[in-house]
């Protein structure tokens, strides 16, 4: 009898002939996952992962729950497919609890077993009653529901664990995420993450009136970031001179959308090098003056590629919370002045429109500036 | 160039502290409660430093004890008294623009049943005499008021304060005396104070060493109980380098106090008279450049965000604080500059430069050339 974790994944058992690529992914990013940890071994058979790992499986646990596809986590004890090693390890699983109602299920996707699913769950929840004292039987609504599982091996189990969700991180393409320090952006590379998308992070640097501390901020969250299923590539722009320009050649209450504009342009060049296809960003409708549809219409019209905007129907307090769960929320609230901060408008405009701005931008060689920009690159993780 | 003028966020130590804490961490290291003659010579540091610190604020060197600092100086004079006097009275005075140390002290005390009077201060910074006599009363069990305030440098009362307090029986005077120490005179036989509080590392000595002064038979619990360590009042065994180069600091500071203090009033006043001369409005926050503490002053930029600045100028190697170093950390304008009534505009432009032992006339003309370039420069890209 041995330990082992069983791993479900849900969304991904749907896809069809392209089960295989999303199931090799998993494991794969399983295996990134796991890949400092001696002594794993990870197995892959119909709709089911599994890990066997000698000792530190809490350790294991809480690096699967970062791993983005992953359903639940089950620990189980593996034994042979005899009904007698069955009901052994179902007696030593039950005997933990005391004063419990339980019920035995069984599932038998192998079918060269001699018995069927209803007569193990009935025979293994009579040798427990006769073995173990102070349980009783409740079909109904049980306390604990033992599963036991036959497969090319018995696997038994109590309880399980959720796992993160979504889908296997590569499988859907990549992203580009605008990254700015603050609460909401992390937020929305972790939801693009979730969904399989690969990401890599650009950062705007406007040295020295951004410090060293809120450029490792971003690095921070970068790390946190990465802690669920990639490296991160953070492209570190030096923006000083250029949004010196801006200010200089722009009036003042366009200055700030004239700015995101620039930043989707630089972001999009960085994207397209990188084979990224799409831009990601933290906006959140409505959150500040830069955030209207009038606004956000005039900073996607500088953009070709698609940009996601995941918690565009989001409140403060909702993105917040995920903040916290996703871990970037302390870092995030470090009170460091970022670039978007530094020079503010007294009255930046709230109904900016386009024409205007692309008047504005027509009489600025700002081509020049993004061709010319310097870019520093670090590989986080 | 490399110009440090953030000397009240902390100084660079004196050479002569660094040799003698080297002295001691390689020679006598033996520890001050050990009966053999290792020991016995460790005392003798111990006591030697213990007189240094005494003769700079003029107390008995049995009134002295060692802390890690000034925060652990403050937390101990507050709840060492609150502790043996709640029976006795529930009542304690302070200002709004105390540090830290000492208001969460006393936002703890307030959830534990003690009433705190904060006073109010006025745009200087200094609080009302009239006001401290009308709250206090019979039930007054502490009353804790800085001595200089670490982010405008106001100067407080300090003597007035004692002579009014030494009119009720129960009520002990405490100052936080860390920002005063070596720049103003502090002399507690006179002044009738009951504690005070010191800090190393404000005074060119090391960090993580500091001092409370305990008037005799003023009694006081302690808050870190242990072997029994300074009196039993702070138990744990002494960090002896950091005493030793603490007291060599406070030697220093005693006798090079009146030249010392002359020359950072005589650099305070150049940088003040240079900005004014060469950058336009500008506003100077807390008390007239004459009145406040001789190594702090507070200028605020308007149009210039203080941190944006600040970075500005680290460019050109030269360090300084937005309000003040133990605010900057939190969100928010400074409670200091808030209780002084500066306008949010002023408040978020606010600069302070703080002056050392090391600092010379030339870099405050270095300072001054670089924030009238800094400073304009900025203005064009900031809140137009």
């Amino acid at each position: 009898m041995q330990d082992i974790l069983l791993i479900k994944y849900g969304e991904l058992a749907l896809k069809g002939d392209n089960r295989s690529f999303f199931e090799n992914r998993l494991m794969k990013n399983i295996k990134n996952a796991l890949n400092e940890i001696n002594d794993v071994k990870i197995e892959k058979t119909h709709g089911r992962i599994y890990v066997e790992c000698s000792d530190n499986t809490d350790y294991v646990i809480e690096k699967l729950k970062r791993v983005f596809g992953i359903v639940g986590i089950t620990l189980a004890k593996k034994v042979d497919l005899n009904i007698e090693d069955i009901y052994e390890a179902s007696i030593n699983i039950m005997k933990q609890y005391k004063d419990k109602s339980f019920k035995v299920e069984t599932r038998r996707p192998n079918k060269t077993f001699p018995y069927e699913s209803m007569e193990i769950s009935r025979k293994v929840g009579a040798e427990i009653l006769s073995n173990v004292d102070n349980l009783h039987v409740d079909v109904h609504n049980p306390d604990v529901l033992l599963n036991i599982e036959i497969r090319e091996m018995a696997y038994l189990y109590t309880d399980v664990i959720d796992g993160i969700g979504g889908m296997p991180v590569g499988t859907n393409g990549k992203a580009t995420v605008l990254l700015s320090g603050g609460i909401d952006s992390p937020v929305a590379a972790w939801m693009m993450m979730k969904r399989g998308a690969e990401v890599n992070a650009v950062y705007f640097h406007s040295h020295p009136y951004t410090s060293e501390r809120a450029k490792n901020k971003v690095i921070e969250l970068c790390r946190v970031l990465s802690q669920y299923g990639q490296k991160i590539d953070l492209n570190i722009v030096n923006f000083t001179e250029f949004q010196l320009a801006i200010y200089d050649k722009c009036p003042p209450k366009m200055t700030t959308i004239i700015m995101r504009r620039m930043m989707m342009r630089i972001a999009e060049n960085i994207a397209r090098k990188t084979s990224s296809m799409a831009l990601v960003t933290g906006e959140s409708l409505g959150q500040v003056a830069s955030q209207t549809i009038e606004s956000i219409y005039c900073t996607n019209a500088a953009a070709s590629m698609p940009v996601f905007r995941p918690l565009i129907g989001m409140d403060k307090s909702e993105i917040m919370g995920l903040a916290k769960k996703i871990g970037t929320y302390e870092i995030s609230i470090r009170p460091y002045e970022d670039c978007c901060t530094i020079f503010v408008p007294k009255h930046p405009v709230i109904k900016p429109v386009l024409e205007e701005i692309e008047e504005i931008e027509r009489n600025f060689n700002y081509q020049n500036y993004i061709d010319n920009i310097s870019i520093d690159v670090q590989s986080i993780k | 160039m490399e110009v440090y003028l953030d000397n009240s966020a902390t100084t660079r130590v004196r050479s002569e502290a660094i040799e003698e804490m080297v002295r001691v961490m390689d020679i006598n290291y033996g520890n001050p409660s050990s009966i053999h003659l290792k020991g016995y010579e460790a005392e003798k540091i111990l006591n030697e430093a213990r007189h240094n610190v005494a003769e700079l604020i003029n107390c008995e060197d049995s009134e002295i004890v060692f802390t890690s600092g000034g925060t652990e100086s403050n937390n101990l004079a507050l709840r060492g008294i609150a502790e043996i006097m709640k029976k006795r009275g529930n009542h304690i005075i302070s200002s709004k623009i105390e540090h830290p140390s000492v208001l969460n002290v006393l936002k703890q005390l307030e959830e534990e049943g003690f009433v705190v009077t904060y006073l109010d201060v006025d745009e200087a910074g200094k609080i009302d005499l009239k006001e401290l006599k009308e709250a206090i009363s019979s039930k007054t069990i502490l009353i804790s008021i800085m001595s200089v305030n670490n982010e405008i440098g106001t100067i407080e009362p300090v003597e007035s304060i004692a002579v009014l307090t030494a009119q009720y029986e129960l009520a002990v005077f405490h100052v936080d005396g860390v920002q005063a120490a070596g720049k103003i005179e502090i002399n507690v036989k006179n002044d009738n104070i009951h504690l005070l509080s010191l800090s190393g590392h404000k005074i060119h000595g090391p960090k993580g060493i500091g001092a409370l002064y305990i008037k005799k038979k003023v009694r006081i619990k302690p808050i870190i109980l242990g072997g029994g360590q300074e009196r039993n009042l702070r138990s744990g065994t002494e960090n002896l380098p950091g005493i030793a180069g603490f007291g060599i600091a406070c030697k220093l500071s005693k006798e090079e106090f009146k030249g010392n203090a002359e020359r950072l009033r005589i650099l305070k006043k150049r940088l003040y008279d240079g900005i004014s001369a060469e950058i336009r409005d500008i506003h100077l926050n807390g008390p007239e450049i004459n009145d406040g503490a001789p190594q702090i002053l507070n200028v605020s930029f308007p149009g210039v965000k203080s941190e944006v600045l600040l970075h500005a100028l680290e460019e050109k190697g030269i360090y300084v604080s937005p309000g003040s170093a133990c605010s900057n950390r939190k969100n928010g304008v400074s409670h200091v500059l808030k209780s002084i009534g500066l306008k949010r505009e002023l408040a978020e432009s606010a600069i302070r430069f703080s002056f050392g032992y090391f600092n010379t006339e030339e870099e405050i003309d270095y300072t001054v050339s670089v924030l009238k370039e800094k400073v304009s420069f900025l203005r064009k890209y900031m809140r137009r």
